[in-house]
């Protein structure tokens, strides 16, 4: 029974240490350095809360930069939920989800010819992707300019105002942030 | 494949080596006894601690009271992570009011964080409470994290005992230490760190944020008493819901972030782990996350180079596995990348540009794209870490083969924390022992003679997860429990089973996430495959511990086997390929290969 004593002692005095000291110890950095981003970078708007900066959100009008597909469910960008398709390669359900996709990009924006890019169709893997790469970005410019009735250019800036390119080239990729983008739209309209 | 792709794998291993090596020669210094100059704060805690936990709590011990006491150890911790799941409506730290997680499915976390597998049958924001996160299951990846740094202590000793005595030293030291001087202050530092990059830590119940734009969804509709109800012909009827505002998820996240790296873990906080922008927020943060995995497991190369009295054996060992390493990434790299032929037939753009990573983004972050997932996916199976940031479940045929077959390698390329390091050892042992009947010598490891006994332990050690993957895959798909779990048809579907068996025998966590594990069937199947997986082969390492720790050290002679250079790396490899392709080649057959000649030939 040498055991039991070394066993009940360390496992407790550990405990304490690494489940409620260390975490308290971190809340407590968190809160006096790093008070935005410990509570979810959260995006005001003339003092109302509008979501999260690493939060995708699920866009459907015409007026909107659209995110990522999103496969949470019930709704999409559902982040109490968070979850990818886990569809495979060979996944019938994949095809047809990605042809439906397609089918409503083409629907919404019948005179844009250009090709999908495939982050557009594609369901991200948290399911709470806040960005699209700038070629989604690219994509839906020509729909927006209609659907605001503002020049192409005035919506390729904005693009290009908020674009986050790779750090030194290699690390991240060529992306926007959705929310940041639509809400950049909205200001514009004022 | 892109450059950018190279660029990134040279940047990490070369970050790795640069942090690693310091670190290396610290932990020879934790697996010593005595103080480390410029830590008598620490030293301070840690005598309060052995005082505390008794006169015995500091004497050498012999192989079978370290294996006893480490199983006790953690048979009550994986009992205190099953009770407090079970009590946890009851306990403080809980706003969502989740209430007390099923018998079946908290018997199999319980089992998967204490073995270091972190396999999640659940999803973290939906099930448990702060406090399950912070009391039961951080502190398992810390303590299975220490256990795993033990057993590599005890074993190194092993090698460099002078052979006076059997002791192999103290698991509560070796635990104590491991916490107090490397796990602890490595993950306040990367806690801090990650959430700097926005990994978010608090106490707060779920945010209801507004939506810029309302969502509207189509769900089955309830009555007063929660039930579905039916129309005429017996179908849930479905109702419209417009909701103009999204819930977001809360918790101390970047503490428990931290260590889930550190210690090869991979129990995410959420359900989609560190594909989760909370839990990885940017391309840096992702980053700081895979040399996270890799850190511990590499320095321990170097200190085990130290312990054994020649730096060069480490490198030589940390060399095979990166050779591994770096095949295998440029493997899944490449697959990731091509673009999917079902998608190209829509004249879906999967073109690598200056405005899109490109290639097979189903179930990927736009922030990492192919370059920074692929890796992220070869890092954390190659170490048994299981953390994802994108699903593997979701990657082309080879690509999702390089992460069962990095895991089937018995994850000894990098491995778990202590884990890998040991597991590569006994592969040593089998190489030395393969090249001593070769040249008709009594094969030996580090002046070490290699015998029958030693022989017997590592044919167990070596055998023991093989045995519990494929009997697993072979009774699962068997029978319609473990048949009905599958979500993707076809072969990808045998590949769930596999990859779940083979994940959790080899401790890793990750899955390929589409099966619905958690079910009676699986949750008891899978608790089995872990806890054997990992106890069944820390025993008989820790005989072979005490065995060695005996043996009087044969000098360095003309005769001796150098196991430093370019030829027992080649040796080294080549066994631990050997040992994975017999034992798994026809699986794959089954599985990831047939679904990659079949995506050839698709229509």
């Amino acid at each position: 029974m040498s055991v039991l004593r070394p066993t009940l002692a360390l496992f407790f005095l550990l405990t304490l240490l690494c489940g409620g000291v260390y975490p308290y110890l971190i809340t407590g950095v968190g809160q006096l350095a790093f008070s935005n981003q410990s509570q979810g970078s959260l995006v005001n708007r003339d003092g109302k809360v509008v979501g999260s900066a690493l939060i995708g959100q699920s866009f459907t009008s015409p007026h909107y930069f659209w995110g990522r597909p999103s496969a949470t469910g019930p709704m999409a960008n559902n982040a109490g939920a968070s979850s990818g398709s886990n569809q495979g390669p060979l996944n019938p359900a994949l095809i047809d989800a990605v042809t439906r996709r397609i089918e409503t990009l083409r629907a919404v924006d019948p005179g844009n010819t250009l090709p999908i890019p495939v982050d557009l169709v594609t369901a991200s893997a948290s399911g709470l992707d806040p960005d699209i790469s700038l070629a989604a970005a690219h994509y839906q410019i020509h729909r927006i300019a209609r659907a605001r009735e503002l020049d192409e250019s005035r919506v390729q800036q904005l693009i290009e105002a908020h674009q986050q390119q790779p750090w030194l080239g290699f690390l991240g990729e060529p992306r926007v942030n959705v929310l940041a983008l639509n809400l950049a739209l909205d200001e514009l309209k004022n | 494949m892109t450059t950018q792709a190279i660029v990134l794998l040279i940047v990490f291993l070369l970050s790795l080596l640069v942090l690693a090596y310091p670190l290396g020669t610290y932990l020879a210094q934790v697996g010593a006894p005595g103080t480390i100059r410029g830590l008598g704060g620490v030293a301070f805690f840690e005598r309060v601690f052995y005082r505390l936990a008794g006169p015995k709590a500091t004497a050498d011990m012999n192989w079978k009271t370290y294996a006893l006491s480490l199983l006790v150890f953690n048979a009550f911790g994986a009992l205190f992570v099953y009770a407090i799941q079970r009590w946890q409506v009851w306990l403080p730290l809980n706003p969502q009011a989740f209430g007390n997680v099923a018998p079946d499915s908290a018997f199999n976390t319980a089992v998967s964080f204490v073995a270091n597998t972190n396999w999640q049958g659940y999803a973290g924001e939906t099930t448990m409470s702060y406090l399950t996160q912070m009391l039961a299951l951080t502190c398992q990846n810390f303590f299975s994290a220490a256990t795993g740094i033990a057993v590599v202590y005890a074993l190194i000793r092993g090698f460099s005992s002078r052979g006076q005595s059997t002791a192999i030293g103290n698991f509560w030291v070796d635990i104590t230490r491991s916490t107090l001087y490397v796990l602890l202050p490595l993950s306040i530092l990367f806690a801090v760190i990650l959430m700097a990059q926005g990994v978010i830590q608090n106490f707060s119940a779920y945010k209801e944020v507004a939506l810029l734009d309302p969502v509207t969804y189509s769900q089955t509709q309830t009555n007063a008493k929660g039930e579905k109800v039916l129309d005429a012909q017996g179908e849930p009827v479905m109702e419209a819901i417009t909701t103009t505002t999204q819930t977001l998820a809360m918790g101390p996240v970047a503490s428990q972030e931290a260590i889930k790296m550190l210690g090869t873990n991979g129990g995410g906080f959420f359900n989609a782990n560190s594909a989760h922008p909370f839990e990885n927020p940017t391309p840096l943060s992702n980053l700081i996350e895979m040399l996270a995995i890799f850190l511990i497991p590499t320095a321990l190369c170097f200190a085990f180079g130290r312990m054994v009295g020649d730096i060069r054996q480490g490198w030589a060992v940390l060399g095979a596995m990166t050779i591994i390493f770096v095949i295998m990434t440029l493997v899944v790299m490449g697959a990731e990348q091509q673009a999917h032929p079902g998608l190209q037939q829509l004249g879906v753009d999967q073109q690598a540009s200056q405005l899109q990573s490109g290639g097979n983004m189903e179930g990927k972050e736009t922030r990492f794209g192919i370059s920074a997932s692929a890796l992220f996916a070869a890092v954390t199976t190659a170490a048994s870490c299981g953390a994802v940031n994108a699903m593997h479940d979701s990657f082309m045929p080879l690509g999702g083969m390089v992460p069962l077959v990095l895991m089937q390698l018995g994850e000894v390329v990098f491995g778990g924390v202590g884990s890998g390091l040991y597991g590569m050892l006994v592969f040593a042992i089998l190489a030395v022992f393969i090249s001593g009947l070769m040249i008709g010598r009594t094969p030996e490891y580090l002046g070490k003679k290699i015998q029958a006994y030693e022989m017997k332990m590592t044919s167990i050690v070596i055998l023991v997860t093989p045995t519990l993957v494929l009997l697993g895959t072979a009774i699962a798909v068997s029978v319609s429990a473990g048949t009905s779990s599958v979500a993707n048809p076809g072969a990808h579907g045998f590949s769930e089973i596999l990859y779940a068996f083979t994940s959790a025998a080899n401790n890793n966590g990750s899955a390929f996430a589409g099966i619905s594990a958690n079910t009676p069937f699986y949750n008891t199947m899978l608790a089995i495959a872990m806890w054997f997986g990992r106890f069944a082969v820390i025993v008989p390492l820790l005989a072979i511990a005490g065995s060695l720790a005996g043996k009087i050290p044969a000098p360095v002679s003309a005769g001796t086997m150098p196991t430093h250079g370019g030829l027992f790396i080649t040796m080294l490899i080549g066994v631990v390929l050997l040992v994975g392709v017999l034992n798994y080649v026809p699986a794959l057959a089954l599985g990831p290969i047939v679904e990659h000649l079949q995506l050839l030939v698709a229509p």
